[in-house]
This record gives structure tokens, sequence and C-alpha cells, in this order.
């Protein structure tokens, strides 16, 4: 039996855990695999597709079998390798893909079928009805084929991320990488040294050889201050420019995490130079039934009994074909186990008392839940030998992943027996130890497909066998690429670490092409599964992007506001009031409060830009397609900015508030890509002229102060004179407030009333939004949101971001006299071009007793619903309180013909079909008189 | 991916935005015979080579300078970096 035998170079205190239930005790340092050895649990999971019964491989991150979920709730964690899993007390793990217990598994018979289970067999099977895929075909296979389940609760652990510079990054913290590491140092470097186990040493705490030169090389580091180690961190991946990603594993190993720690960082790593030192890890060889719990990887088999004093079997079979399998015949012998060595090759250096086998190849296992006896052939003659576990060695695989993520191709080394790092790899990247295939010259001789029927299994954890492969080459997949698309060999969550040198070899054997000829597929990061918590760090819920509110937030939010989210902001959209249950209650109320009297509203959110500097205005008259010379100073203007293809950009003011001083503003969509074109117009295009641009977006709370009142209320919070003659319309100042704050005035109106906007700086803002409607509660002053300002500027006809969508022209919107001519600005020329602007499309006005929905398209009446009708499209839409019915604005072609006729406006996702009158865009007010008063 | 900004030394990409082939510094004359003709390749036609190539990128999430970054889109190895302002067009 499998049994703990000693305390080998973990803790003696005892641990308790529990696995599919059952209770059990393992040591302090233990791995869950380690333990559940200790235990003489072999049976650990089920294979993904055959459900074959499954135990432990290798010692490390690569085992493809012992795959277990780990906690339950939000920390839950399928899929973990338990190679990897730290044991701590209380400690609670469950077998995956069966049902309905491990040892009793109703989807086993896969297996009993897997003679047509072969590769290509869902894509040949399942082709027909075609409809029956997604709703039968692909639930089913899911449920029978699956790894771990996700409990589907949140998991309230923090995850983290982070950032480190080093001069020098030691990937692997063996004897190669500890030495990497010390060379470094003393030269000067800041170095990383990370590792993915909890301590260093790598490979020599596996074998049976003394620690001491290792505890010298640990002393040595230790005195180095300018070296950092990272334990339980996996370098993930290989980026441009010496950046690495890395993952460390901060609590997973604690019974009892602190809810302040991360539970994983992920770091970004930036270097200037690296240095791989991972290692090598072995393969299988493929024979009939090699994947039954208790056939390992030899190193493994010594691992666990030099590293946590778990002996594998009283009776082992050592099978392999290189030098290296010698040395887990010595250990398991020295462990008092008694040892038969099974060698492909002629020839070996022989062990005394060990009964040894050349030429010789196992060729079949036997046992239920784990294996009882081997089958040996030699010479021709085959004979059963009974054992309790089976340690196989097919050759080594260096650790080369990192080195194929900027391109690199590994090579094939026929004096190792697999593949080694090639010419082309990371800059500044090097390899060094078993990593790069140093110490792996075993006299190695090939052992690839040794099997008699084909259920040799080459990737274990994707059931790939030896028969799928031979498959995949008959039926024409030369290619490995192809063969490992076709049978999905190494495209399991090892990344074909255990298969896809075998595989290769395997293709070899069958093809009779070289392996050099062959080749092998590239590797990905990440290097091992990484959690997507880890990957999304801070960034969930709400900290998914960044919340910005407006500075009347908090008036907004007393005031029982409802909010709608615009980009990152969150603005008012309405202001219910006692007695309003619907919106449109609210809406309408505030729409016609401004018309009739006076409202006030945030308008922070747009963007602002401040423009200074001797030619401010040359500069502004080439971004705009409009002039800007000759705007005086005390004055605004509409601005309509093109993109260089002629279509419509963005549009805003821009306020002359001093000779070389303009104050910008943009649409809220577009404030960040507005100030990014003018930095490029600036640099890029005009560097000799002198200007300066600065975002002031966020620095000042800019409210509309809108309607008949507006006057009279700004009046009684601004410390100048305001009347039409002193402050017509278009006018802006640099101003205070009478309690001396300073403002800033502009006479503009998107509601198309007499209006103001007022800026104060941003830490004003909410009292300014408070003192407003205090001091104009006797006129009416009411707060209004994104709703009745939508509203307002649709019974204007004035364009927002629905029209202006990247696919009209000024002449489009009916503004196309504004592109002036006679100057060069950005845009003009390609505006001019034929396809533009001879385009009979204008923007239009609709009205209608019914509901107009956004979006829908616009269909002379009696023809049919289809797009060859279509005239034009619905931009955006509303009921007009002070219309009494509903309104839109919207695009049609030939636009003179159809005003003051009839259409319908048919919204086929809403089924809505809806007759209605197009008229001119400007529905209220369309002489602009009252913006004049 | 490091970018060398000539003001700020070695920036991450991601701070950057980018906006492709620096040829859209050579802006036409607009007054010239064929300004329709030239704008319209200047506005449409991008190179894209396999190798060298100059191209903009704007340092949005820093001080905001647009540069020319001379990458080898194969490698990306970043052979030369320049402030856009200071570029000879």
């Amino acid at each position: 039996m499998s049994r703990r035998i000693s305390n080998g170079r973990i803790g003696a205190n005892t641990v308790r855990f529990s696995f599919d239930g059952v209770q059990y005790e393992g040591r302090e340092g233990d791995s869950l695999a380690s333990a559940l050895l200790a235990n003489d649990r072999l049976l650990i999971g089920r294979s993904f597709k055959y459900h074959r019964p499954r135990g432990v491989l290798c010692l490390g991150s690569e085992e493809p079998n012992a795959l277990v979920t780990i906690g339950t709730g939000g920390s839950q964690t399928p899929n973990t390798r338990a190679t990897v899993q730290e044991l701590y007390d209380g400690l609670s793990a469950v077998s995956q893909n069966r049902f309905p217990s491990l040892k009793f598994d109703l989807l086993s018979v896969n297996d009993r079928l897997s003679r047509f289970l072969t590769a290509g067999f869902y894509y040949k099977t399942f082709m027909w009805p075609r409809s029956f895929w997604e709703s039968v075909y692909e639930p089913m296979i899911r449920r029978a084929a699956g790894l771990g389940r996700l409990s589907e609760v949140e998991d309230e652990a923090q995850y983290d991320k982070g950032f480190l510079h080093c001069d020098t990054l030691v990937i692997g913290g063996g004897v190669a990488g500890i030495e990497a590491a010390l060379g470094a140092a003393a030269k000067g470097d800041q170095v990383i040294l990370c590792e993915e186990f909890s301590r260093l040493g790598g490979a020599a705490l596996f074998e049976s050889a003394p620690l001491g030169p290792i505890d010298g090389l640990l002393a040595q580091l230790a005195k180095h201050e300018n070296v950092r180690v990272m334990t339980r961190t996996t370098v993930q991946g290989a980026y441009d420019h010496g950046v690495y990603s890395a993952v460390t594993l901060n609590t997973d190993h604690l019974s009892q995490p602190s809810a302040k720690a991360p539970r994983q960082t992920l770091w970004r790593i930036y270097s200037n130079r690296a240095v791989l030192a991972t290692g090598a890890h072995e393969r299988m060889i493929a024979f009939d039934n090699n994947d039954r719990p208790g056939v390992m990887l030899c190193s493994a088999v010594r691992g666990y009994l030099n590293y946590y004093g778990v002996l594998a079997g009283d009776s082992c079979v050592v099978f392999g074909c290189h030098d290296d399998a010698r040395k887990t015949v010595v250990d398991l012998q020295a462990a008092g186990a008694k040892v038969v060595w099974v060698d492909t090759r002629a020839s070996h250096q022989a062990v005394e008392g060990v009964e040894s086998f050349t030429s010789a190849r196992v060729v079949n296992t036997r046992g239920r839940h784990r294996v009882t006896a081997v089958e040996i052939e030699q010479q021709g003659r085959r004979f059963w030998i009974k054992c309790e576990a089976l340690a196989v060695s097919g050759g080594w695989n260096p650790r080369i992943q990192l080195t194929c993520h900027q391109g690199g191709r590994p090579v094939w080394s026929a004096a190792i027996g697999g593949f080694v790092p090639g010419d082309k790899l990371p800059p500044g990247m090097r390899v060094v130890g078993a990593a790069a295939g140093e110490l792996l010259e075993e006299n190695w001789e090939p052992a690839w497909d040794l099997s008699v029927n084909g259920a040799a299994f080459v990737d274990p954890q994707n059931d790939v066998t030896v028969k799928d492969i031979k498959l995949a080459h008959q039926e024409g997949y030369v290619s490995v690429e192809h063969l490992k698309r076709y049978t999905t060999l190494g495209m399991a969550t090892d990344q074909g670490k255990n298969a896809n040198a075998l595989g290769i070899g395997v293709l070899s054997q069958h093809s009779g092409e070289l392996i050099e000829a062959v080749g092998t597929t590239l590797f990905r990061p990440p290097y091992t599964p990484v959690a997507i918590g880890a990957l999304a760090g801070r960034s969930r819920g709400k900290e998914f992007k960044p919340t910005r509110l407006t500075p009347s937030h908090e008036f907004a939010t007393r005031r029982g506001a409802a909010f709608v989210t615009v980009g990152n902001w969150l603005r008012a959209s309405y202001f219910p009031v006692a007695g309003e249950t619907h919106w449109r209650e609210s809406v309408d109320r505030e729409a016609l409060a401004v018309r009739q009297a006076v409202g006030v509203c945030d308008v922070t959110t747009l963007g602002k830009i401040d423009v200074q500097g001797r030619d401010a205005a040359e500069f502004l008259n080439r971004v705009y397609a409009n002039g800007f010379l000759k705007l005086p100073v005390g004055k605004t203007r509409y601005g309509l900015m093109l993109r260089e293809d002629g279509i419509v950009f963005d549009d805003g003011t821009a306020a002359r508030l001093a000779e070389n001083h303009f104050v910008v503003t943009t649409t809220t969509a577009n404030a960040v890509s507005v100030y990014r074109h003018m930095e490029f117009v600036h640099q890029c295009l005009a560097p000799e002229l002198d200007v300066h641009l600065i975002s002031t977006t966020e620095a000042w709370a800019q409210f509309a102060v809108a309607g008949p009142k507006s006057r009279e209320l700004v009046q009684r919070v601004v410390d100048m004179d305001i009347s039409n003659e002193a402050f017509g319309f278009m006018a802006c100042a640099e101003t205070k407030l009478i309690d001396g704050t300073p403002a800033r005035l502009f006479r503009i109106s998107f509601s198309g009333e007499l209006a103001y906007e007022l800026a104060v700086p941003t830490r004003f803002g909410n009292s300014l939004m408070e003192t407003l409607l205090d001091v104009g509660a006797d006129l009416g002053a009411v707060p209004y949101g994104t709703e009745a300002l939508g509203v307002l500027r649709i019974e204007k006809g004035h364009a927002a971001g629905n029209e202006l969508d990247g696919r009209t022209t000024a002449l489009n919107l009916g503004l196309g006299q504004m592109v002036a001519q006679t100057k060069d600005s950005i845009g003009r020329v390609l505006a001019n071009r034929t396809e533009l602007a001879q385009s009979s499309v204008r923007l239009v006005g609709f009205r209608s007793e019914q509901q107009i929905l956004t979006g829908s398209w616009l269909i002379p009446i009696g023809a049919s619903a289809e797009q060859a009708n279509t005239l034009g499209w619905v931009s955006s839409a509303c009921y007009s309180p002070n219309l009494g019915c509903y309104i839109a604005i919207g695009f049609i072609r030939d636009a003179h013909e159809y005003m003051d006729t009839q259409m319908r406006a048919v919204s086929l996702l809403d089924a809505k079909d809806v007759r209605v009158s197009v008229v001119s865009p400007h529905f209220v007010d369309p002489e602009g008189e009252r913006l004049r008063v | 991916m490091l970018i060398n900004h000539p003001l700020l030394g070695p920036r991450d990409a991601q701070e950057f935005v980018y906006k492709g082939d620096a040829s859209l510094l050579r802006r036409p004359d607009s007054n010239a015979e064929d300004a329709l003709e030239r704008f319209t390749d200047y506005a449409y036609l991008r190179d894209n080579p396999a190798g060298e190539h100059r191209e903009l990128w704007y340092h949005e999430q820093g001080d905001r300078s647009w540069l020319v970054v001379t990458r080898n889109t194969l490698t990306h190895e970043v052979l030369d970096v320049q402030l856009a302002s200071e570029v000879g067009r």
C-alpha cells in the first residue's frame, strides 16, 4: 500500500483534512496529493471523456489527472491540482466529473464505448439536425464531459495587482536559478527571484542527496539585500520589452486567511534581463492502460518518497528508457520496497538486489481502481508481475514554455530526447540548467508508443490515445497543428505539458517522419491556469470602471432624483416630486417649467477645454469648420467640428474670455476624443502655433439656467449687470457671485429659451445649485434632468449625439452654410466631395399622435416595411408637453419633397408602425426670438 | 510593450492611445490644384508594412504628447521615438 514511512523534509505536526467527505490526517508541509497518497488514497478523479479512474501522475503544476475542487461557497475553487494545493487544517476537497460517486461512476460506460468515441467523434456524429447542436447535443456533451463546477457564489476575497521593476528576473528557484540570482546580485543588479513552490531548492528538494549545498546557497542569497525572493509565485507570460506576468498565491495555503490579505496577486514585472531556470519535467510512455491510479512518473515517485516521506508501494515496478530511472530504483530499494526494473535499452548499470529486465517493455497494466499488476514483454515473451505502483519515465521535457511567448520555436535535441529552446528567445532572456537541456544527457533511447491495443493514453486529461493519433494521421491530419486541433492533444488545462512531446513522438513513430520534421506546436501564456479573479484584480462590480459624480450629486440625491449612467458619469435624469408616479409626469413638468418660468440643470459633464496663447483664435479657426478669427472678446460662438473625411465630429461653443483665451465646450460623449484631436492638430499639424490646451471639465461646475425668468434668477446671484443691453445674446464674461465666488457666465441656450450657463469652481457647485433653487423659489425655479434637457432640445431641433453619429455631414444637419470655404479647416476639402455635397438627406422633424420610437425606419405609406423602401431613420424622439403630441427628429432623403407629407415610422423590433407628419425640426420658436429678449 | 518617451523615459504602452501610420503628419495643402485627390489619399490610405513602421502614439494617460514611434511591427522593437511637434515633416 501507499503509506508514509518518514517525515521526509516536511513538518511532523498533524493536519486534518477531508476528501469527498472522508476525514484524513496529513502533515504540515504536505501537498493534498502527498497527503492522499500517504493515506493510500490513489483514486482521485475521473477522466474528462471516458470517465476512467485516475490518480496522481506528477509532483508539480503539470499534473493532468488529480484535479479537485477546494472549499465551498464563494471561495470554492474547481480544477485545483492536488499536487500544488498545500495542505492546511480543515481543508475540504471533493472530486470532480463523476456521478454519483467517484468509485461508482455511471458515465464510466463511456470507457466501454471508447471504440466509438474517437477523435472527431463529436464533429462527425452530432452534425444533424443542425438546430439540435445548441439545444440538445452541446448541453448533453458538456454535462458528460466536464471539469469542476463553479459555485456561482461571489468570491468575497480580494484579488490584487502589482507592478515590479528589476534588472534581472530569475524564473525558477532551483539550483540553477539561485546561482543565476547570486551572480546577478553580486554585480549589483536588483534581482527578483520567482519560485512556484513554497520554498527554494527546485528539483534537488525531491532527491535523496542531502540538502547541505542548497542551504549553503540560500545562506549566500540571504546576504544580498538586492534580491527579492517570491515563493508561491508562477511566472505566467513573457511579453514585449522584458515585461513578464506572474501570479502569487498569497493565502490559498492558509487555514484562516486574513480578510485583508489579497488571495492572489497578479504582478506585472518590468525587467532588463531574465533568466529562465525552470528545470524540466518527465513524460509518460504510451502503453495500454498507462493511466491507472498508481502509475506515476519516476520523478514523482522519488519526490513523494524523499520530500514527503511517502512510499508509493511496497512492491514497485520502475520502467524507463534512460539512466535517470535508476535513481528511482535506488531510492525505492533504500526505502525497503521490492523493486523490479524494466528498461527498453539493451543494457544498464545494474543495482544490486534489484531484478532487472533489459530490452524489455511494459505493455499493459491491470487493476480496477488502482494498478495491481503490469505485463512485461521481453524478447517476444510476455508475463505479468504483481505490484502496487508503477513508476514510468519516457524522458525529460525542459520547461521551455516562456521561450515561445515571443514567437520562439523549440528545436528537437536527440541527445536529451526532448525539445529545447531554439535560437530565438524573448529579447533579454537567457535559459540555464535543465530548461536549456543541460544535465539531461542520460543515454536516452526513444520510447513512444509501445502499446498493443492502442488504448494507451498520450494526453490523459483530454483522453487522447495512440489510436486517436493514428486515426488522425490516416485521415490526413499530418501537420502537428492540425493533429492538435482535431484530437485536442495538448489542449487540456495542462497545456500539453504532459502530452505534446509524447504525441509528437508517437506521430513521428507512425508517420516515419523525423521528429525534427514533425515539429512542435507553440505555447501561449499563461504557463498554468490563472483565476479570472486574479486577472480582474480590484476591477469588480462597481469598481470595474470609475463612477464620475456631478458637482450637484449630493443635491440631486437629497431631492430623490433618478439617475442615469452617461459614459462614466452618473447624471440626474429627472427629479420626481410628491404625487408623481410615472417618470413622464416629472419630465413633462420640468420641461414645461423651463418654457414657462425657469429651470436649472447641471451640465458639468460637457467637456471643457481651455485654449490659451497668442494663436488661440487661429488654432480654433483651423479646428472648427466655421470662422473664429473675428469673434470679439466677450462673445461666444457655436462651433462645428469636422473629421478630416468631412463627416461631423462634434459640436459645442467657444467663448472668448480674453484676446488670447478661449473656453471651448464639447459634447459629454466626445470630451476625451475632442481634446485628443485638438492636441493632434496642434502638435502634429500646427506645432508652429503658440497655443496651449488643458482640459478643465472637472475644474468647473457648470449649470444651465433656462427659461423666461432666468435673467431675474441669475441676476440675484451674480455681481454684474446682466440686462439685455449689458449682456446680450451669446455674451460671456469672467465675473463673480455676489458672495465673491469666482464665476464664468455665458449667455448660451440649448433649450431655445432665454438662458445662461453659470460656472463656478467645482467645489462650490453643489452650494450654487442649492442657492439658485432657494433664491428662485418665488420664480417657480425647478431642477431639471437629462430627460427634460432632451425634450427641450428635440423641441428646438438641436442635434446631439444621436444625430452626430459618425455618418452625418454638416449638409445633412442643415448646417452646410457653416462650413467656411475661404479658409483651411479640418475636413473642409473632403466635405466638398461630390458624394457628400450632393446628398439630399436632411434633418427634419416628425409629429404624431402616437409614440414614435428612436431607431424607427421611415417608410412611404402603402409600401412594405423593408430596407429597399426606407426613406430615412428617426434619430431622437420624445413626447412634447409644450406641443401636446409626440415629436421626433431624424433624417430622410429628398427631404424637401416630403416636407408636410405623411409617412410611417416603423420599428420591426418593437412591432410599431406609426403614421407621422414630416415637419420642420424647429418645433418651438423657429425664429429664435425667445433667446434674444 | 515599452515606449521610450523622449521627455519621460520608458513608459508602458498601456498609457498610450494608438493612432497609426505617421503619414498623417503630412497633411496636404488644401489650396492645391489636386487637393481633393490628395486629401482622399491622406484620409483613407495607410501604409501597413511588416517591418519598420513610423506611427503615431498619444500619451493620453501621461503628459499628452503625440509621439512618432518607429517600430518594427514583426518584433515590436522600438527603434526611435520623437515628439511629433519636433519631427521633420
